[in-house]
């Protein structure tokens, strides 16, 4: 059975993705460090505070989450990974977007030929919802179906 | 492009490539970034600004081609600015020649080139290169009320609280391009609701608190909301004098790391608390207590990431964000009667204490007693990033030691308060 959840586009597109799922606070620099260094072709989540990404390839899913975390150069990290093709396809908040995860996705959207789908406001019921593995429907308004 | 920011007839005519292509795109991301949080307008950058990227990494090669990018369009900031500290000093901070090879030739193969650009986009000197930009003797120091394109947290924090300038907690490169445009979109920390208190802090310890573990608490409960600390200047007093402000940079710091903290009050000392004294306190604003047993179940969570946690450790930073004149000499004074303590002539283990290039410099040149006794303990003096220096597999495998509960939210070193670091430093263990 599938389920509708609405939230606010922040970067407006359509995808249909894997979900892998972020219970915490995402921490940008310390989850695509040693992917990127290691110049990975798929991010192998590296952050060990992590429990629910820790090893977990994100590179291509649909990665929900409440937030982004840690360091300020977080969303040129967002950017960087963007241009390496090493980014989840889309990102999905249950919260309202933090200005780092914004700088991240609004820069590769405007500076890389790629995109990163991006929602926020998605409600905490959307991210007690969705469970790894399963499959999400991006729409353009926001709306992400999830089966 | 749709958007919603209400511009000015010159703001519109930048977008639609008035200034180039390379600038229309700058625009176009600080429209998209101010739309997302519901600016209204752009408003001006009234003060220099400090950018946050300072290490030449290869993997960071698509920002040096947006930076180079507007380097071949011609532009550049407004004002000099300021960048956070270099990652390497091979002088100061010893490295074996395969890591200096690794640092050299692939980690940070690119730093010369991207100082290279910096200089082109407006860096201010050779010795801008500190986190602690707003210190009198580096002289990026913003005044009340400005607006500032900063990205470094522990530097827009200090700014936001301690001086009361107005900047949000930018991502880096977005803060270069508010410097290139000299604007930046109106919302959040910009705004007189968005400086308002969600949270009061009631600090009811017997002494007064470490500021590393005090801001690592208020960080992790508060998380990005601005809290507004009673009781604090019971133990650190009203003034904003040297050895007050060297505190609030440290608890800071840690506020914006442990959490996202981008302004902080403290009731009776920073300038909005005591100009606008409760009233900027939200009324449904939640209440957090803070005990000594509180704090101590803080520092008790931090786990120990050392690959052995029994481990000997290898060296200790000290100055994460870099040491105020005031304390390069309370940490003087602090060993000095450790070493007497434990009979000692020199340190145990590779002890380092970080300040900015300006500082260093004038600690030589007024200090230059001091300074030889501290390299005569075996301490070391640098300008480098502790940070940097540690985010990369090689160092990351090391088993560091810090004053910082930044650098420990960043990487594997671990935590000790300023006391028990200077005794496990003479000792060389712990």
């Amino acid at each position: 059975m599938s389920k509708e959840f609405k939230g606010r586009p922040v970067i407006a597109g359509e995808c249909t993705v894997e979900a892998v799922v972020s219970h915490g606070g995402f921490n940008t620099l310390a989850s695509f460090q040693k992917s990127a260094l290691a110049r990975k072709k798929e991010t192998i989540v590296s952050d060990q505070n992590n429990a629910d990404l820790f090893g977990k390839n994100i590179t291509g899913k649909g990665l929900c989450l409440p937030k982004t975390i840690g360091s300020t150069t977080g969303g040129m990290v967002i950017y960087t990974a963007t241009a390496l093709n090493i980014q989840p396809r889309a990102m999905l908040f249950s919260e309202p977007i933090d200005s780092l995860a914004a700088a991240g996705v609004i820069l590769a959207d405007v500076w890389t030929d790629d995109t990163i789908t991006t929602v926020d406001n998605l409600g905490q019921e959307f991210l007690d919802y969705v469970k790894d593995g399963m499959t999400l429907q991006v729409k353009k308004d926001g709306t992400v179906i999830v089966d | 492009m749709d958007y919603k920011m209400i511009l000015t007839p010159e703001e519109e005519a930048i977008l639609n490539g008035a200034k180039g292509e390379t600038m229309a795109k700058v625009i176009k991301t600080l429209i998209l970034y101010g739309d997302t949080f519901g600016a209204k307008r752009f408003v001006k950058v009234t003060a220099p600004g400090h950018v946050v990227t300072s290490f030449g990494i290869s993997v960071l090669s698509p920002v040096f081609n947006i930076t180079q990018e507007l380097i071949d369009a011609g532009l550049k900031t407004e004002m000099p600015f300021t960048v956070d500290p270099r990652p390497i000093d091979y002088p100061n901070v010893k490295c074996n020649p395969i890591e200096k090879l690794i640092f050299s030739k692939i980690l940070y193969g690119k730093q010369e080139m991207y100082e290279k650009q910096l200089r082109e986009l407006g860096l201010k000197d050779k010795n801008a290169f500190t986190c602690t930009c707003y210190l009198d003797e580096v002289g990026n120091t913003p005044k009340k009320g400005d607006i500032l394109s900063w990205a470094e947290s522990s530097a827009v924090v200090y700014a936001n609280s301690v001086i009361g300038a107005r900047c949000n907690r930018n991502s880096g490169i977005i803060e270069l391009f508010g410097m290139i445009l000299g604007k930046v979109p109106e919302f959040d920390l910009l705004t007189d609701e968005g400086r308002k208190a969600k949270w009061i802090i009631e600090v009811k310890t017997t002494k007064k608190p470490e500021a590393q573990v005090l801001g690592s608490a208020i960080g992790l409960k508060v998380m990005e909301d601005v809290p507004y600390i009673k009781g604090l200047d019971k133990f650190i007093g009203t003034e904003l004098d040297d050895k007050t402000k060297s505190y609030l940079k440290d608890m800071g710091a840690a506020t914006a790391s442990n959490g996202a903290v981008g302004l902080y009050h403290v009731e009776n000392l920073t300038p909005e608390a005591v100009e606008m004294g409760d009233k900027i306190i939200n009324e449904d604003a939640q209440v957090y207590v803070i005990d000594d047993a509180e704090l101590e179940r803080v520092k008790a969570s931090y786990p120990v990431m050392w690959k052995d946690p029994n481990g000997k450790p290898d060296r200790c930073f000290i100055g994460c964000p870099h040491l105020t004149y005031a304390q390069i000499h309370e940490w003087a004074e602090r060993f000095d009667a450790e070493l007497k303590k434990q009979g000692k002539s020199k340190v145990g283990m590779t002890t380092i204490i970080t300040t900015a290039p300006d500082v260093l410099q004038k600690f030589k040149q007024n200090d230059g007693a001091v300074y030889n006794k501290l390299i005569a303990m075996g301490i070391n003096l640098t300008s480098i990033c502790p940070l940097m220096y540690m985010n990369n597999p090689l160092c990351g495998k090391k088993n560091v030691l810090t004053n910082s509960n930044k650098l420990r939210t960043y990487t594997t070193s671990r935590y000790y308060t300023d006391d028990e670091i200077c005794a496990i430093a003479v000792k060389g263990g712990i």
